[in-house]
């Protein structure tokens, strides 16, 4: 059967809808003639009411695939892989005549709109892309011949999408509870899926942080069991840098190194859970210090943690950490030369200060204190700190005198290596934004910090944060990467309702992003069972749907049978019990003629008379002068059935005839 | 060996009848039913269409792609299409369960002409759309509204003369997504009167009895016998004023020719045509003297109608054509 227009135009708005959750990746040109085959279909189709011909649809389905080699270079893999689909979608409604074709179009676009959930997992996109469910479905349903006649049709499909996925909703929870988890994917690995993410690196340039550093998406939340400690010992480390190259900090890749420093603990122990949200690489962040490495994680020599796979989609881990602690007291000589290395050649100016501090005598603690007073003197806090030269700690120590975490952090480990002071830099989140509705701690990528560590002899390795020694009025840009945020945060009332919001946001990770084969094994606790196996979730979603089909069944089944009649019975029936409320006894032997003689004699007088008598002979002449009433007249009469005007009561006993 | 298949049959016999006590809808696929036909949920089937096999397929493709990517989000757009579809299942159901067939009218027909049938559903408590019967391989479409009763009409090709049987009717549906197939078979015991076709030219009466050759239909031989209700076609001369004054509406004289003014059709005389080609002459008399008002007598091998005229006349005649056994 061929499609009239007005269902080639539900499948056209459904294919488009589809799309239109992939758009915001597509590249914009592609994506604007992907739009445009829409309208230029529909106009096509009224003007010729054909298909587009064979003879352009090959050369454009070839088209396609070429401009998808040659934009991502290859047709395989997430992102290639869904612009082909929604490209092959689009150009599906190019042949698309018949109800055949419309329902393959309609199922494609399902398929397309679950790919875009691979891409962004977020609450609000995920109940958009399961809300355009109710077009593909009011698209499938407008396929059906014979709809009911409707003013709109369109809304009567759009009723029954949602009446479907409404009564669907507690046979999709149960199967969502409970379809058992993969604890490892059947093939590939979601890490080929590597998209560019913005987050710490283990690379640090003086200046590079600046679009990390107003970024204002989250980086990870943490979940604290117990006290939650104070903003300014909120130090989450990442990754520690130890080699500089003049311009930037890096790090070797990972050495297996056996002997960890060990930790003496200064303080009780911190129990948290952080969620980190994914990051491609394969580091964790924990809070300064670390002590044991989370599940499938290792941790390195100097404490940072490695995950065996990248982060490429959210993590959960529980950690415990001590906020007071004390290191190790030795050092490795090849790491004591390591942390003492500078570039040859670089900056001569900041080298000289620092061993002009020595040759006046001062030991290591006067010598940092120095350091933290030169940059409390003079130094300015700023997002937008000038461009720096080849020797980027002289200029930035002796001429621009403004920067932020990486500046400072930089320029101090240099100068604690020219006194001769063991020193490394330390990346990683500094505060967060504690929520208190949602009992934890948010930290965003505007969060990103760089301090530095020094090690001092019989104190080990000791956190130093250069950049909380700047005088707090010379800070320019309420940032927080200085104090840690929640203070500076205040000023913005959009950012404390995108706090708050962060708490929905939070809770949908929580529950639906980050349910795991772990969690599900907990589902079944209050039944009594622990560590729910495989085969228990089976049964529990086999005794679940099986109930839900049970009661949907038993409710379908019920003899419904029309016992009073049809739509006018029904209206001439309130007319009858509206009269009778009025003092007119309603007699069943009557008919509808000798029912009113009886009207007229009641209310004689009576103004509303003549409607009365209207309506009788209304009803006589479409029950009884025509083969069927048209359901317009019926719903017509029924109306001006409950508009009328009510006569005056009668009298409580009416005087029998004689 | 038949020792051993007589319990087997019986087996058979008896889970055979206990199919038709619980499941009426087998037996009637060969039995005719009286109507109303209330489609009790017994008799109504289910199976997933072509595209709804497909369309679960796919579902469980992107069931295991989320799964597999673990992702959440997926997994549950998956699940609430899943569970929309399966629902899907149900609405069809309800548009079908409780559909009662309340009555079938047709008109007779000749043979080449379209039988026109009409079925009327009873009123309906709820809202049925997109039904669809299926006669003869053609669908026909159909909704009916909540609160009210719908009929269905189609025109049935009448290929030989007698009863014309539309035998099994499937009433189905796929609403509203085409993922199931709903239907129940309907085989309501109705027959439509297929009379025989007319020979055309019509060839001249045959003489009667006497001789005569038809003679020109004045009204000098009729003899009143009656009044009747106006029918328009009715010459105005016949018209009986004075009576028609007296009551409300137009009233006709209506005559009985004479006995030997009677035409008579005679099955035996038309020796040289085939049995077939005798039937549809005689059609072609019947209506040829109805159009002229005259009035005829019928003789067939087994039976002799008339003489007599009007619809009453014809009807009995044309049916008796229509019955008449074939020649073997």
């Amino acid at each position: 059967m061929r499609l009239d227009q007005r269902q080639f135009n539900l499948l056209a708005g459904t294919a488009l809808i589809a799309v239109a959750t992939h758009l915001m990746r597509l590249p914009p040109w592609l994506a604007v003639s992907l739009v445009l085959i829409a309208p230029w279909r529909m106009w096509s189709r009224q003007r010729t009411g054909k298909a587009i011909s064979v003879w352009l649809r090959v050369p454009l389905v070839i088209a396609l695939v070429a401009v998808i080699i040659v934009t991502y270079g290859n047709i395989f893999g997430r992102e290639p892989g869904t612009a082909l689909a929604c490209g092959l979608l689009m150009l599906k409604l190019l042949e698309s005549e018949k109800i055949r074709d419309a329902r393959a179009a309609l199922g494609f676009a399902a398929f397309v709109m679950m790919s875009a959930l691979l891409f962004t997992q977020t609450m609000g996109f995920t109940l958009l892309v399961c809300l355009s469910l109710v077009a593909l479905l009011a698209a499938l349903n407008a396929l059906q011949p014979a709809p009911l006649a409707r003013r709109h049709p369109l809304l009567g499909n759009l009723r029954s999408g949602l009446l479907l996925l409404g009564f669907g909703l507690p046979l999709a929870i149960a199967a969502f509870l409970f379809v058992p988890r993969l604890s490892s994917p059947l093939w590939g690995s979601p890490d080929t899926f590597a998209d560019a993410r913005t987050g710490l690196n283990d690379r640090m340039t003086p200046g590079s942080m600046t679009e990390l550093l107003v970024d204002d998406t989250p980086a990870l939340r943490v979940h604290f069991d117990g006290e939650v400690p104070a903003n300014s010992a909120r130090y989450f480390r990442a990754l520690v840098l130890w080699d500089f190259d003049g311009s930037s900090w890096t790090r070797e890749g990972w050495r297996p190194q056996l002997d960890l420093e060990t930790v003496e603990a200064g303080s009780a122990e911190t129990r948290y859970e952080i969620t980190l949200e994914p990051t491609n690489r394969p580091w964790l962040v924990a809070l300064d210090v670390p002590l044991a490495p989370p599940e499938n994680a290792r941790m390195t020599y100097d404490r940072t943690l490695y995950a065996r796979n990248r982060i490429d989609q959210l993590r959960q881990y529980q950690l415990r950490s001590v906020l007071g602690y004390r290191l190790d007291e030795s050092i490795d000589p090849r790491d004591r030369a390591r942390a003492l290395r500078l570039p040859d050649g670089f900056n001569p100016k900041s080298l000289a200060l620092a061993r002009q501090w020595r040759a006046e005598g001062r030991d290591d603690n006067r010598v940092i204190q120095a350091a933290m007073e030169l940059f409390n003197a003079s130094f300015t806090y700023t997002l937008s700190a000038p461009m720096l030269g080849r020797d980027s700690v002289d200029d930035f120590l002796f001429d621009t005198r403004a920067g932020y975490c990486e500046h400072y952090s930089s320029a101090f480990v240099v100068l604690m290596r020219a006194a001769g002071i063991p020193a490394r830099v330390v990346t990683g989140y500094q505060g967060g934004w504690w929520n208190a509705l949602g009992n934890y701690l948010l930290v965003r990528q505007s969060d990103a910090h760089a301090w530095a560590e020094v090690w001092l002899q019989g104190r080990g390795w000791v956190r130093m944060d250069p950049t909380a020694a700047i005088n707090p009025a010379r800070i320019e840009a309420g940032e927080t990467a200085t104090s840690g945020g929640q203070d500076s945060y205040s000023g913005s009332w959009l950012r404390q309702i995108r706090n708050r919001l962060d708490l929905v946001n939070h809770l949908w990770t929580r529950t639906i992003v980050q349910f795991n084969a772990l969690r599900q094994k907990s589902l079944l606790q209050p039944l009594g069972i622990g560590a729910a196996e495989q085969r228990d979730l089976l049964l529990a979603l086999a005794v679940l749907v099986a109930s839900i089909l049970l009661a949907a069944t038993i409710w379908v089944m019920r003899s419904v049978r029309s016992k009073d009649g049809d739509a006018l019975d029904a209206a001439w029936r309130t007319l009858r019990q509206r009269l009778a409320r009025r003092g007119l006894t309603d007699r069943a032997d009557e008919g509808p003629v000798d029912y009113l003689k009886r009207i007229r004699a009641s209310w004689a007088a009576d103004p509303a008379l003549p409607a009365l008598e209207q309506l009788v002979r209304r009803y006589v002449d479409l029950r009884y002068s025509r083969g069927a009433a048209d359901v317009a007249d019926v719903q017509a009469f029924a109306r001006s059935i409950r508009e009328i005007r009510a006569p005056r009561a009668l009298d409580r006993n009416p005087r029998r005839a004689t | 060996m038949n020792a051993a298949g007589a319990p087997a049959a019986s087996l058979r016999m008896r889970v055979l009848a206990m199919a038709e006590r619980r499941l009426p809808a087998l037996t009637r696929l060969r039995d005719r039913e009286p109507l109303p036909i209330h489609l009790h949920r017994r008799r109504i089937y289910v199976l997933p269409s072509m595209f709804g096999i497909v369309f679960a397929i796919l579902l469980a493709v992107m069931q295991l792609g989320a799964l597999n990517f673990a992702n959440n989000p997926a997994l549950l757009l998956t699940c609430l299409l899943a569970a929309a579809a399966w629902m899907s299942l149900f609405a069809g159901f309800r548009t079908l369960a409780d559909l009662q067939l309340e009555a079938i009218s047709s008109t007779p027909c000749h043979v080449g002409e379209m039988a026109q049938v009409s079925f009327r559903f009873a009123v309906s408590a709820r809202a049925r759309p997109s039904l669809r019967m299926r006669c003869g391989g053609i669908d026909h479409p159909f909704a009916i509204a909540a609160g009210s009763a719908a009929t269905v009409n189609m025109a049935l090709a009448s290929e030989r003369r007698g009863w014309l049987r539309p035998g099994r009717l499937r009433l189905w549906t796929d609403q509203p997504l085409g993922l199931f197939v709903i239907w129940s078979w309907l085989n309501p015991d109705i027959s439509i009167l297929v009379f025989p076709a007319a020979e055309s030219p019509v060839p001249p009466f045959p003489l009667n009895a006497q001789g005569q050759s038809e003679r020109s239909s004045s009204g000098d031989g009729d003899e009143f016998s009656g009044l009747r209700e106006y029918r328009s076609g009715d010459p105005q001369r016949r018209i009986a004023w004075k009576a028609s004054a007296r009551h409300e509406s137009l009233l006709v004289r209506e005559s009985e020719r004479l006995f030997d003014d009677d035409l008579h059709f005679e099955h035996a005389t038309l020796g040289g045509l085939d049995s077939e080609a005798r039937i549809r002459r005689l059609t072609a008399w019947i209506l040829a003297a109805e159009a002229a008002r005259r009035s005829y007598t019928l003789e067939l091998p087994d039976q002799r109608l008339g003489p007599g005229l009007g619809d009453l006349h014809r009807h009995a005649c044309l049916r008796a054509l229509a019955l008449m056994p074939d020649a073997t």
